[in-house]
Parts: structure tokens; C-alpha cells; sequence
């Protein structure tokens, strides 16, 4: 990191070799500072608790002894939780889930429910936590619409750091990547949510965003047109995961921000703070057909949300952390869209970088977005 | 166990007072709550439907909860006006008023409170803010910031009147060295809560609007100004329904708080004219949307042109002796001022910070009925809430409650 700069860079790691990779930024390498290196496999169930919370909490924890803060806290909710529980069952309002004559299904209905309405925010669960909380979702899922879903609490894996370009010089506006993104993410059809914006700019004009349009219907690519999309940059400093009260939004380890559907309290916040119109926010019930839902699902991505959350572009965290690209990515027939690990040197994505001519938007507000445009 | 018994004959005693009351008493109170009651119809349609119920879309994405929400934590950071010179210079004219003041801001706050709930998509969870249950996420979020310190003002703005009143009830002095210190607190506090209001706004790169460093000092000025002459009001009604003394001397002397903020407003307002139509940046567009309009889209022209000549009016009639020392003309400028600003710290604050959006598109935003009649029933809450605490507090003072001891001699 750069020390002698008082304002935030984004660091690609180009100029050091692995020391940061673990979380705990000592640069230790003999190993014996305390955090434990990620190591998936043939860890001891304590090694394996200390990495997931180094894993799910990064960098918080070295700065205010998280340790132990974390730990009085999940006391005290569940103490809440057994609090409020009691008071409940006296006022007599949980007596669906006791009564003998409800069925076993709605007794587990409520009961997971239960668990999910007092459950913690995602970021501070252990992964046995996570693993809990997807399969509730999972069942939920399917006692209600008999239907089976696929969920999963993929962590980021290490040396990844995900980064997207976009080149100009490629987009005609064909807008695929928008539908493939609404069908992957299974975004509202009613309100016709949409992460991505494709603008259609005058030639000659240069980046008139004012003067753009984003919400054409005419046959593309319009004479005289260039075109150019925006999302969530995930940013490297970004400004909407500061201003959460709650913590409901976050940048994980491989450089996404995420949001926890079910920790928001849909103040938002976050979509005020964010300079590039990448937050989308649940003004009523989403609705998706049941036979165009997407079931390979991600707990922070594209699983179905409620009203009054906040939601937005994930990179496609189903796909991407299985080593796929992101929906719009594929769907793009120009091939304007390029995707990959900006810590992999022999990435394409590295490669744009350093043989084009890439520059981000509004670059001026230390966001450091993880997306960079060029054009051929 | 003795305070206990007091506290307990105080509950029943002012149940007792704000139950009774002239007719004009009983209709205003009726009228507070069927408006509340429409309200919470409103809030249950909300509920229902989510925030699409609201006006507020993408991109506004905050509306009238949070221009209320804004402009009625400068309302309660007034009362500190008053407290000051009662409380900490000894000003013996100030005395009664402050406890209206102190009753305003805790009405204010309720109301402040109420807004921002109204304001969040999931109510049911709010829970996850509550520090240590929830995740708070201090000190890295303003809000998070402007919950300790709404609160901490609430519960100062409740303790101190009510320890001065619980005395007075038993007949008792209230010993200065208890609530001088918590006075002196609640001046800070004042001063605090708004200065954290406006970094809210103020802390987002993304919006220029709000990211000016003026608009802290600016909040203050014109709460400093709307707060005092909101009170000025209240005591105005208050003298004439009730037998509640409250001398002319006091009411000048609150005027003269609210000229002195009114006019640093104003400055401050030119300043800020200045800066963004001398040399106009892309950043300035928000304001050229907000005072001329922006490709046609004008929605708020009306507001603003209604709160800026009335603002310039109200302060300039204040600035001349003559004219504010005459009840009547001081009345109507202080409705004027107090509209003014709301328009102005409101609407024309919290809207225009999101038009034109992060890539310059322009939707406009109108609150909905629902919207608005949530908005309206907060206010009777707040009017609600203050005319009990008002009519107990006057009631004690005025030596119409009374704690009567069985075992003692005097009455
Ligand atoms: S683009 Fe906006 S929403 Fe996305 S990370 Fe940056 S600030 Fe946050
Ligand atoms: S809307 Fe949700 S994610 Fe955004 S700031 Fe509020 S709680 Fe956090």
C-alpha cells in the first residue's frame, strides 16, 4: 500500500508478491502471526472457525479486535432471540408452530421462518452458519412451491480479485446483456428492475451522459450512435458500503460488493451514497414467474429477494465463483465485455489493462471503480 | 418507594388533567386523532403495497419522510435556544418558555423518529440497529451517528423538564446543581445533532449537492431560526387558551433569536447562490434544477419561489424594531419564516440532491396521497404529543397538580 498517499488507491498487487493474500496483512512470512493462512483443506474445526471468520471479516478484525466484539454479540442475540421467543409463546403467538392440529409441514414452515427472521447478518457467520441458513432458504423454498432450488455460500476464493472492461468501440446496444442479466438474476418483472443501463450517446458529442438516452426502444444501432452500459463498479473504495448503519453491505475478499437481502433495513442509504446509479432498490414485492426462476442460486446473489431491500449487480457471484463468467459477459454478441481476475497476469483482463488505453468514470471521487472502459 | 408514589399519583393526575378540558380542548384532540387514524390507514396501505406506494422511485430515492425527518431535527435542536440563557445565565424571563421549548423538541424528536421508520423498506427488522443485538455500523455511518445522538437528546430533553416539573409537583425547589449540568449538556447535544444531520447528506461524494461545506453551518442557522419562531407560535396559543403567564418580554426576546438566524441564513444563502451561478460547473446543475429548472422539467419551481421571496420578507420586516415588536406583524413572520424554511430545509434540500441523477437523467418526484397522508398524521402526533406534555407541564406550574401527601400538613 501506498503510504504516503492520504487518499485511497486501488492496489492490484502488481507491485509485491503474495504477502497479502492472507488476511492479516502483517507480511509475516514465517507464519507466526496469529491469523491462520486460508487453507480449505486439513484444518482443525478451530483453524477452520478462525478462517472463516478471517474469511467472512477481513480486514475488521485487526483493526478493533473484532474477536471478541463478534463473540459477545452472537450472544446477545441469541439471548434476544430465546427473549423475544418466550414473550411470544406467553402472548400465545407462536402457537401455530406448537399446536398439535397444524400439519407437520407448516410447524417446520414456521419454524424456519422463525430462524430466518432472528438469524444474523451474513457477514459474521461462520460457514456452518452459512451452510445452515442456505438450507433453510432451500426447504423454505420448497415447502412452498414444492419446487427444489439450488443454493450455495461459495466464500471467494484466494488470489482472486474480479475486475471488468468495457469496450466502446464494440457496443451497439444491443441490450442482450441486459435481458440475459433479468433472467439470471432473477430481477422484478413488474417494475422491470434492471442493473445494467445501456446509454446511447450522440458521435461527436463525446460522453454526454446528460444528453444520453438510457431507455430506447428504437432499432440499433442508430445512425450517428455510440453506446456505452454502466452497472455497479464495485468499487475498490466504495462509498455505499461505508454509510450502511447495519452492515448489510460489504466488499468481500475477491473484490464484490454483496449485500445481505435479509440484513437490509431499506434505508437507503447506500443508493444515495453511490455515485454511479448502480443500486436498485425493491419499491414493492419482486415477482418472477415460477418457470423462469433461475434455481442455481447464491446466497448473495441472485436468490429471491423481498420488498424493501436494496439488491444490484453481483458480477454474477453464482457463476463467478465457479469460474464462469458473468451472464452479461456471455450474452454480449460483440464481445465488448471483458471479465477475469485482475490478479491473474495472464488474464485477458490484465492484458486490456495494460495494452489499451482504459479509463473509469468519475475518477475524481477516489471510488476506485473495478471497471474500466476502452475503446479499439 | 416514596418517589414511587409520587410518580404514580403524578400518571393518574395529569391522565385526569389531559382528559378534561374546554370543548375547543376536546375537538382539537379529537381532530389530532382522527388524522392519526387516517394516517396509520395510509402507513398500512404502505405496508401492504411496500414503498411503491410512496412517489419515491430509483432515482429520487428519498422524498417528504426524510425532508421532514431533516427539517424537524433543526426544530428540536431550537429549543437549546431557550435553555441556554434560562438555565445556564439565570435569564428569569425565559423560565416558562423553556419548558414549552424543551416539550417542542421532544415532540419534534418523536416526530423525527417516526419519519425515519416511516422512511425504511423493512420496519420489521429494525432491530438490526440496535446496538448490540444488531450490527452497528459506528463510526463508520453517519446514520448510525445520528441515532445515538437523536436518542441521546431525546431522553435529555425528557429527564430535565421532567425532574424540574416532578419537583415542582411535590411542592419542591429543583436543585440547580442537577440540571444545570444536564443543560449545559443538552446545548452541545443541540448543536450536535444537527451538525450530524446535515454530515449525512453532506458526506456523499456522489451527490454535489449536499457535498458542500456550507450546508452544516447552514442547517444550524436556519434551524435556529424556524425552531425559535415555531415556539414563538405555540406560545402565542398558549397565552390565549391558557391562564399560563408569558410575558411580551419573553416573546421579544425569542424574536430577537430568530431575526439574528434568519439574517445569517440569509447570508449563508447568498453565498451559496453565489458559488453555484457565478461560475456554474456541471456540479451546480442541481441547484439551476431546484431555482430555474432543468429541460423542462420544473416541478419544484413553485416551492422554492414561494419559500425564497417569503424568507426575504419575513427577515427583512424582523430586522426593523418597529416592526417586531408588534405582536400581531411578529406572528405572521414567524408563519412565514417557519414555512419558509420548511420548504426550503425539506423539499428543497433533500430533493433536488438526487436531480439530476449520478449520469445526469431527470425524473421528478411527486409524494404520493399515501405519502402525504402519512406526513400529515406525523404532524399530529407530534401536535398530539406536545399538547399533552404542554398541558401537564402547565398544569403543574401552575400549581393546579399537586402532589397532596395524606401525611402532610400543608396542601
Ligand atoms: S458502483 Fe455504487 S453500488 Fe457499486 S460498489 Fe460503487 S458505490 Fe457501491
Ligand atoms: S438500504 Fe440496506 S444495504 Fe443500503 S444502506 Fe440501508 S440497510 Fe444498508
Amino acid at each position: 500500500m501506498s503510504e504516503n498517499k492520504k487518499w485511497y488507491s486501488l492496489d492490484l498487487g502488481l507491485n509485491k508478491t503474495k504477502k497479502s493474500s492472507g488476511t492479516c496483512g502483517c507480511g509475516n512470512a514465517e507464519g507466526s502471526c496469529s491469523s491462520t493462512p486460508k487453507k480449505e483443506e486439513e484444518l482443525s474445526p478451530d483453524e477452520f472457525y478462525e478462517a472463516a471468520i478471517n474469511a467472512s471479516i477481513g480486514e475488521e478484525r485487526h483493526k478493533d479486535g473484532f474477536d471478541q466484539v463478534f463473540d459477545v454479540k452472537m450472544d446477545r442475540r441469541s439471548a434476544f432471540r430465546k427473549l423475544t421467543a418466550s414473550l411470544l409463546i406467553g402472548a400465545g403467538a407462536v402457537s401455530t408452530s406448537c399446536s398439535v392440529t397444524t400439519g407437520d409441514k407448516s410447524k417446520e414452515k414456521a419454524q424456519i421462518d422463525w430462524e430466518e427472521q432472528f438469524k444474523g447478518n451474513y457477514k459474521l457467520m461462520t460457514d456452518e452458519e452459512k451452510q445452515g441458513t442456505i438450507e433453510r432458504l432451500m426447504r423454505s423454498y420448497e415447502l412452498r412451491t414444492d419446487k427444489n432450488i439450488s443454493m450455495t455460500a461459495e466464500n471467494a476464493a484466494e488470489d482472486v480479485l474480479f475486475g471488468y472492461a468495457f469496450n466502446i468501440s464494440k457496443c451497439q446496444g444491443y441490450m442482450n446483456c441486459v435481458s440475459a442479466c433479468v433472467e439470471e438474476n432473477n430481477q422484478d418483472r413488474n417494475s422491470e428492475m434492471q442493473y445494467i443501463r445501456i446509454h446511447e450517446m450522440k458521435d461527436g458529442e463525446g460522453f454526454k451522459f446528460d444528453k444520453a438516452d438510457d431507455n430506447y426502444y428504437h432499432e440499433v444501432p442508430a445512425e450517428g450512435h455510440f453506446y456505452m452500459g454502466t452497472q455497479c463498479f464495485h468499487c475498490d473504495n466504495p462509498p455505499c458500503v461505508e454509510v450502511c448503519p447495519v452492515q448489510a453491505t460489504w466488499k468481500e475478499e475477491d473484490g464484490l460488493v454483496v449485500i445481505d437481502y435479509d440484513w437490509c433495513v431499506g434505508c437507503r442509504y447506500c443508493m444515495a451514497a453511490c455515485p454511479y446509479d448502480g443500486r436498485r432498490f425493491n419499491w414493492s414485492k419482486p415477482e418472477v414467474p415460477e418457470n423462469e426462476v433461475n434455481k442455481n442460486q447464491h446466497y448473495l446473489g441472485n436468490r429471491m429477494r423481498k420488498k424493501g431491500v436494496m439488491e444490484k449487480c453481483t458480477f454474477c457471484v453464482q457463476r463467478t465463483r465457479k469460474g464462469k463468467n458473468p451472464a452479461c459477459v456471455e450474452a454480449c454478441p460483440t464481445g465488448a465485455r471483458i471479465f477475469g481476475n485482475l490478479l491473474d497476469p495472464k488474464s485477458t483482463i490484465r492484458w486490456v489493462l495494460e495494452n489499451k488505453k482504459v479509463f473509469r468514470l468519475k475518477e475524481d471521487l477516489g471510488t476506485e471503480p473495478k471497471f474500466w472502459y476502452f475503446m479499439d | 418507594m416514596g418517589i414511587f408514589k409520587v410518580f404514580k399519583s403524578l400518571v393518574i393526575d395529569s391522565l385526569d388533567t389531559i382528559t378534561k378540558g374546554s370543548a375547543k380542548y376536546h375537538l382539537w384532540m379529537g381532530f389530532l386523532t382522527l388524522v392519526m387514524l387516517i394516517g396509520m390507514y395510509c402507513y398500512s396501505i404502505q405496508l401492504e403495497e411496500g414503498l411503491s406506494a410512496t412517489g419515491m422511485s430509483d432515482r429520487v430515492s428519498w422524498g417528504l419522510y426524510i425532508s421532514n425527518f431533516t427539517f424537524l431535527v433543526g426544530v428540536a435542536a431550537a429549543a437549546v435556544m431557550l435553555v441556554m440563557p434560562t438555565y445556564v445565565l439565570k435569564d428569569i424571563d425565559f423560565k416558562q418558555a423553556v419548558l414549552i421549548g424543551e416539550g417542542l423538541a421532544v415532540a419534534a424528536l418523536i416526530m423525527c423518529l417516526a419519519f425515519v421508520v416511516a422512511d425504511m423498506g423493512g420496519p420489521s427488522v429494525l432491530w438490526h440497529m440496535i446496538p448490540g443485538i444488531g450490527v452497528f455500523n459506528f463510526p463508520n455511518s453517519m446514520l448510525t451517528w445520528d441515532v445515538i445522538v437523536l436518542n441521546g437528546y431525546l431522553f435529555i430533553n425528557i429527564s430535565i423538564p421532567f425532574y424540574i416539573l416532578f419537583k415542582h409537583y411535590q411542592n419542591k425547589e429543583a436543585k440547580k446543581s442537577v440540571y444545570v449540568p444536564g443543560a449545559i449538556l443538552s446545548v452541545f447535544w443541540a448543536v450536535g445533532i444537527h451538525l450530524v444531520t446535515a454530515f449525512l447528506y453532506q458526506g456523499l461524494q456522489a451527490r454535489p449537492f449536499w457535498n458542500n461545506a456550507l450546508l452544516g453551518p447552514r442547517f444550524l442557522a436556519s434551524a435556529f431560526a424556524a425552531g425559535p419562531a415555531l415556539i414563538i407560535l405555540v406560545l402565542a396559543v398558549i397565552r390565549t387558551f391558557t391562564a399560563f403567564k408569558i410575558e411580551d418580554k419573553t416573546i421579544k426576546k425569542i424574536a430577537m433569536i430568530v431575526t439574528v438566524a434568519a439574517q445569517i441564513n440569509l447570508i449563508m444563502l447568498v453565498s451559496e447562490l453565489f458559488k453555484e451561478f457565478y461560475a456554474p460547473t456541471h456540479h451546480s446543475e442541481s441547484a439551476y434544477y431546484l431555482f430555474f429548472g432543468l429541460h423542462g422539467k420544473t416541478a419544484l419551481l413553485p416551492w422554492i419561489w414561494t419559500a425564497i421571496p417569503i424568507n426575504v420578507l419575513a427577515t427583512i420586516i424582523l430586522t426593523f424594531n418597529k416592526f417586531r415588536n408588534n405582536l400581531k406583524v411578529l406572528y405572521v413572520c414567524c408563519g412565514l419564516l417557519f414555512v419558509a424554511i420548511w420548504i426550503e430545509k425539506g423539499f428543497g434540500l433533500i430533493v433536488p440532491g438526487f436531480i439530476p441523477g449520478p449520469y445526469g437523467k431527470i425524473v421528478e418526484y411527486l409524494p404520493s396521497g399515501i405519502e402525504i397522508g402519512v406526513t400529515i398524521s406525523i404532524w399530529a402526533l407530534g401536535a398530539f404529543v406536545f399538547t399533552i406534555l404542554a398541558k401537564t407541564a402547565i398544569g403543574i406550574e401552575l400549581g393546579e397538580l399537586r402532589y397532596k401527601d395524606k401525611n402532610a400538613e400543608n396542601v
